[in-house]
């Protein structure tokens, strides 16, 4: 009691005035831009509107249908196969890149600046330059498969092909951050913890599996976590690149979100969609959290 | 597993910025590595779809049109350039993107340190509620509220205007919390002296506390320049007009009528991505700290 009596003193009339002065701008923006849309999101997701008229109660009616809808179970689908690839592919490249990068040598600079560049590369100017690497016909990535005897192939305009393309797009576009991050990391692996192991007979395979990669754990589950949040939010991408197709191949949840919302007048439908996809991502990173910590517990 | 802890790691940098060591002679300074031969495809990989883009935006549209595709091009097509300033508002584009950078990072650092302090330091009734509200936000997708915030900009007769694209951009939960993190490191005690030298609150802030805060303050500048200046979906929903468009989506409007003009499409990539491509060069430390940071990407 007697601390507290202390902490009212200390509380005086003119920091609350000046605490709200300095804070209010901000969060009144934070309350407008932030907290309302979340609530009001929620109300639309149980209402049927086009954005214009007036929107109409249905209760449940729209996360009812989203079972029955197959292009929303199918751009689940798509969503899942694009995370399940996208995250282990671009972590995995990342680790190694960055480890290949962790070292003192002539051009360092010049290879790490090149592994970074096209993080700050627009969504939009990737997507073009790829449409023109993927270009069927004259693109130079089936020129070079051809060398070795691949190809040709369709990439954006094979419905078989469109969703992996995109994968490999944004595996280019993203590998950067990972390396920036597992580089950081790797400056804090101790020099001695590699001697001893080295002084113990460990070759090269042996430090990366018993210390690197466990001394590293916190900060892959940190990327799992980050890179499946921002997977499973894929958009301007397959807009750009596939606008959903060919046929329905690229559709992804966002995709579809936004297309009933400001193009099909389905509005209430599209905010179902948005809890549905907001409740999965919320499950997914507390159980990848869940899990992750156990292993990285384990691990070292 | 925070931002804090992924921006501690960063700090540990070297003068560009990349994560490094200290200063370690180099063991065999003139002896070729065998980590060259796993890093040059790397880096080619990675290069490959940026130099061919260069170009091709110096080909004539024959040699775009050819396969085994032209690797060399005969002449340089400088006149590409000029074509596509012709063919598109892009200056106007470049302006109307930069109007709305600058006012957003403006925004940002003016409204976010105000609040970032008033977190760290005023106790203040509902301190703590308003401070956990605001952080709660930064866990939902933006697509969970963009039909709702469409509405409200739409309420504030915004829609197809500049306006539409700074107004839910001034501020950011994540810019608060990052330097609300980054103040409370600083130490109380040359803010504590201030105040009994009777200096105000804005004083204390404007004076002391951001003058020490530079580095904090550059990371939060160009998180929200190239989420800015990147952003693609917010102004696909929000703008109409030609006149009215970003860079980002100008340039999606142009790709969507010259499809076939290759040469001219990468000559339009080349130079959207030549004002990002400055900044990160001459403020690459802050590129780094900021993006291993929040991982935040257009």
């Amino acid at each position: 009691m007697a601390s507290r009596g202390a902490t009212v003193r200390r509380w005086t009339t003119s920091d609350h005035v000046v605490g709200w002065a300095f804070a209010s701008p901000a969060v009144l923006l934070i309350l407008l831009f932030g907290i309302v849309p979340i609530v009001w999101s929620a109300v639309l997701s149980f209402q049927k509107t086009n954005l214009l008229a007036p929107p109409q109660w249905v209760g449940l009616r729209n996360y009812r249908a989203l079972p029955h809808d197959p292009l929303f179970t199918s751009a689940l689908i798509h969503s899942a196969i694009y995370t399940a690839l996208f995250v282990p592919l671009s972590i995995a490249g990342g680790l190694l890149t960055a480890i290949a990068l962790n070292r003192r040598l002539r051009g360092i600079r010049i290879y790490r600046t090149a592994v970074f560049v096209p993080v700050v590369v627009s969504t939009i100017a990737t997507v073009i330059i790829f449409l023109w690497v993927f270009d069927p016909n004259f693109g130079i990535a089936n020129w070079l498969l051809g060398k070795v005897g691949l190809g040709p192939y369709g990439f954006f305009t094979s419905a078989n092909g469109a969703l992996y393309s995109i994968v490999l797009m944004t595996v280019w576009g993203w590998i950067g951050f990972d390396v920036i991050v597992y580089l950081a990391a790797l400056q804090g692996i101790p020099a001695e913890l590699v001697e001893a192991a080295e002084i113990d007979g460990a070759g090269t395979w042996g430090i990366f599996r018993h210390v690197t990669v466990p001394l590293l754990a916190p900060v892959t589950l940190f990327l799992v976590v980050w890179s499946t949040i921002n997977a499973l939010q894929l958009f301007d991408e397959v807009y750009l690149a596939t606008n959903g197709g060919p046929g329905t191949s690229t559709y992804v949840p966002v995709f579809y979100l936004f297309r009933l919302a400001f193009q099909l007048g389905k509005a209430g439908y599209a905010a179902a969609i948005a809890y549905v996809l907001f409740a999965v991502i919320l499950v997914l990173t507390v159980v990848q959290l869940l899990v992750g910590k156990r292993m990285v517990y384990q691990s070292t | 597993m925070s931002e804090i802890e992924t921006l501690e790691l960063a700090n540990r940098a070297d003068a560009t910025g990349w994560p490094s060591r200290e200063e370690e002679p180099p063991k065999h300074r003139f002896l070729f590595s065998g980590w060259h031969l796993v890093l040059i495809p790397i880096a080619v990989v990675m290069v490959i779809p940026l130099v061919w883009m260069l170009v091709t935006s110096l080909q004539t549209l024959e040699e775009t049109r050819h396969y085994p595709p032209t690797l060399v091009p005969t002449s340089l097509q400088f006149s590409n350039y000029t074509d596509v300033l012709q063919q598109a508002p892009f200056a106007r584009w470049f302006v109307n993107t930069l109007i709305v950078t600058v006012v957003v990072v403006i925004g940002n650092l003016l409204f976010c340190s105000l609040a970032g302090y008033a977190f760290a330091r005023i106790r203040f009734f509902g301190r703590g509620v308003v401070f956990i509200a605001i952080l709660a936000t930064l866990m939902v997708p933006f697509q969970v509220v963009i039909i709702p915030t469409f509405l409200i900009v739409r309420g504030f007769g915004l829609i197809d205007t500049l306006g539409a694209l700074m107004l839910p951009n001034l501020v950011s939960a994540f810019g608060i919390f990052m330097l609300r993190q980054f103040f409370l490191t600083l130490p109380i005690e040359l803010e504590e002296a201030a105040r009994i030298d009777g200096a105000s609150r804005l004083g204390i802030l404007f004076k002391i506390v951001l003058p020490l805060s530079g580095p904090a303050l550059a990371t939060l500048a160009v998180i929200m320049f190239l989420w800015t200046w990147n952003d693609f979906l917010w102004p696909l929903i929000t703008i109409y007009s030609e006149s009215h468009m970003t860079l980002q989506l100008g340039l999606a409007t142009f790709q969507g009528a010259h499809q076939t003009n290759t040469n001219l499409l990468m000559a339009a990539n080349v130079m959207s991505m030549i004002p990002v491509l400055l900044l990160f060069f001459f403020a690459q430390r802050y590129f780094i700290r900021g993006i291993a940071t929040t991982g935040l990407k257009g």
